[in-house]
């Protein structure tokens, strides 16, 4: 249980440069098809679909020709000290194993919610329908991730078993599974990023890229002064991107440059 | 054709026609939630208002509230039994129905709540200690079993029963016990009352919902008890003087009901000597560390200032001097209204704390939503309801719940 910051040798996280996204949508398609996400029943109804990955749309609003805008993908951001597992009543979810991917056994879940209610990056989604796969797209499922019946709470896992199949590799090479080498491990939408803005590796590791992206004074972690420690961080050059990253008061700046 | 036999003694009752009506009316409704309840079970939560955003909905709401209502049981009981004020003798049987009523609705309703309610019992099998959850769940099964250790004697204490020497016996040694169980019932009370609170409180990343800590407890743990069991002894005196209403007898004499109001107002006052200081901490303390302000909390009609006004103010310090001042708790009408609005103040807390809480967005860039509860959780809730009349109706016509129904009926 994680009632305080648990620290870790390995501490797999992301930097997101949100100045690289356009916002495509590729992270999103690849998650829900590597994590064998349903087709959702009415894809129309936001608030009922499944989006481990979501892609939220963030604006400066200002006026044209001063209009910008960023957007800023939002996987489980695999918090230090999250909320969600000191209130699980079962412990179906936790944040014990080395890498600090926060899990979540379906099979253990009652669908209590109590953990959707303590995230405050909504990046917990309960099954609201039976996944129901068109026929023959079943055949496309990824074998090694479980489907989830209705009734239960998922979330995104950082392709937990894409570090299973790393291990398995290292282990069968020779090497040792504890240290991975950079690209070793990756999940499946930082794999399709068309534009590079998501990297993946140990925070912890000084030569793998994320641990210099998240020393940078560009970089943020999304609502950082509510303490949850996530080990997704986000980078970006424009003050007004990195703002929006918390909630400042008017007398209040922002961090960085 | 009467069921005269099964009355208590020397009291009237309706014709047996007439209740049958009555209960045909209670039937019906509590029809419509069983439907709603395999709606649910056999559609899944989709068909509820609760969303990727509402977590939690009606139902929570619903059970928090009618848990705090109930809290007259074991708050009467303790009062009654180990404190030993005297004048709740004559409604502490009323206390204990209406708390079971009470804390076996909820756990009907948390059936319904769950995703997964085969799985329920995976909370005593795999508890999580660190979870007010878990505390929850086993204090309020506990304490149910307590409710039904209570409710026992004054089932056996049916005329008809009675006459059954064992029964008589064991209804007897159920009394002579029940000071243990009341301390019992006491003990988990307060704690289950406390953690429900705790359960938001503890939510360190919803600044609507987060307190500080006391010892290992936020504080909305304390706030939660108190404001329970300063509704519950009113709630439980209202529905004694609806079953009045309703029956055309005197059932309490009406210095029960004033010494109920009493210690009523007297625990709102405390509660909200504290309520006050808590949102004052929150407003100046909490909310500008999470570098919100305090109107940014408050959005529309739906989660509006007017509710924390209505809260603190019309529906807490207004009735407190009502029910602190003798004159005004003296007076009937001014006594029910002011129980009445102790009752809806706490069903506001246990709305704002559970809805705001998650309409609330956290990220700059998010939106507020509006929580709408669909006909699948008004019906289990009206039921629950309709459940609770069943029991009373069944309590009153049958057993001798009100001690001093016959020398106040004597013509």
């Amino acid at each position: 249980m994680v009632l305080y910051l648990k620290e870790f040798k390995i501490k797999w996280g992301m930097v997101i440069d949100l100045d690289r996204c356009t916002g495509c949508g590729a992270c999103m398609v690849a998650c829900q098809a590597e994590n064998n996400i349903a087709p959702p029943v009415d894809a129309s109804d936001k608030r009922y679909s499944l989006t481990w990955m979501l892609v939220y749309q963030l604006s400066n609003k200002q006026p044209y020709p001063n209009h910008d805008v960023a957007y800023m993908p939002r996987p489980c951001l695999q918090c230090g000290k999250p909320n969600c597992v000191p209130v699980c009543p079962v412990i179906a979810t936790d944040k014990n194993q080395e890498g600090g991917i926060v899990s979540q056994v379906n099979a253990r879940c009652i669908g209590c919610r109590y953990c959707m209610a303590a995230c405050p990056y909504h990046a917990r989604y309960f099954n609201w329908q039976d996944p129901v796969w068109p026929e023959g797209m079943e055949k496309t499922l990824t074998p090694d991730v479980s489907t989830r019946p209705r009734g239960v709470v998922e979330k995104c896992l950082f392709c937990h078993h894409r570090y299973m199949y790393a291990r398995d590799k290292a282990r069968i090479e020779g090497r040792d599974p504890n240290a991975l080498n950079e690209g070793d491990y990756i999940p499946a939408c930082v794999e399709m990023c068309p534009t590079g803005a998501m990297v993946f590796g140990d925070l912890e590791n000084p030569e793998h890229k994320v641990h210099k992206l998240s020393k940078s004074p560009y970089a943020f972690r999304l609502l950082e002064r509510l303490n949850t420690k996530p080990q997704v961080y986000y980078y970006s050059k424009r003050e007004w991107v990195r703002k929006q990253g918390d909630n400042y008061l008017e007398h209040e700046t922002v961090g960085g440059v | 054709m009467s069921d005269k036999e099964l009355w208590p003694e020397g009291v009237q009752r309706c014709s047996l026609k007439l209740f049958i009506a009555w209960l045909a009316v209670i039937f019906a409704v509590l029809a419509w939630g069983v439907y709603a309840a395999y709606v649910v079970w056999a559609g899944g939560l989709i068909v509820t208002g609760m969303d990727n955003y509402f977590a939690f909905g009606l139902y929570i709401i619903f059970d928090l509230a009618v848990i705090a209502l109930g809290a007259g049981a074991f708050f009467s009981g303790l009062l009654y039994y180990l404190v030993r004020v005297e004048g709740l003798k004559n409604i502490i049987n009323l206390a204990v129905i209406i708390g079971f009523i009470c804390y076996s609705g909820a756990l009907l309703i948390l059936t319904l709540e769950v995703g997964q309610p085969l799985r329920a019992w995976f909370g005593f099998w795999h508890p999580n200690v660190h979870s007010m959850l878990t505390e929850v769940i086993f204090c309020i099964t506990c304490y149910m079993l307590v409710l039904t250790i209570e409710f026992i004697p004054i089932i056996l204490e049916n005329r008809k029963l009675n006459k059954i020497k064992f029964l008589h016996h064991m209804a007897h040694n159920f009394h002579v016990i029940m000071p243990l169980f009341a301390g019992v019932g006491a003990f988990l009370s307060f704690f289950h009352q406390g953690s429900l609170g705790g359960m938001y409180g503890v939510l360190f990343s919803r600044p609507y919902a987060f307190r500080e800590g006391f010892f290992i407890w936020p504080w909305t743990f304390f706030l939660f008890i108190l404001s329970a069991v300063a509704s519950g002894p009113g709630f439980t005196m209202l529905v004694a003087t609806l079953m009045e209403k309703m029956t055309g007898r005197k059932l309490v004499d009406f210095s029960v009901k004033a010494l109920m109001g009493k210690i009523s107002g007297t625990m709102l006052a405390i509660y909200l000597v504290f309520k006050y200081l808590d949102t004052w901490a929150w407003a100046t303390g909490i909310l500008p560390r999470s570098g919100l302000t305090f109107s940014e909390v408050f959005y529309g009609v739906a989660y509006g200032k007017w509710l924390l006004f209505s809260e603190l103010v019309v529906f807490g310090l207004f009735p407190a001097v009502l029910l602190l001042y003798s004159k005004t708790r003296n007076t009937p009408w001014i006594l029910y209204s002011a129980c009445t609005m102790v009752g809806i103040g706490v069903i506001i807390n246990r709305y704002v704390q559970t809805a705001q809480t998650l309409a609330h967005p956290v990220m700059p860039f998010d939106r507020w939503y509006v929580y709408v509860p669909t006909w699948a959780e008004w019906a289990p809730s009206l039921a629950v309801i309709a459940y609770g009349a069943l029991i009373l109706s069944l309590a009153y016509r049958y057993l001798p719940v009100f001690p001093q129904e016959r020398k106040l009926n004597q013509a």
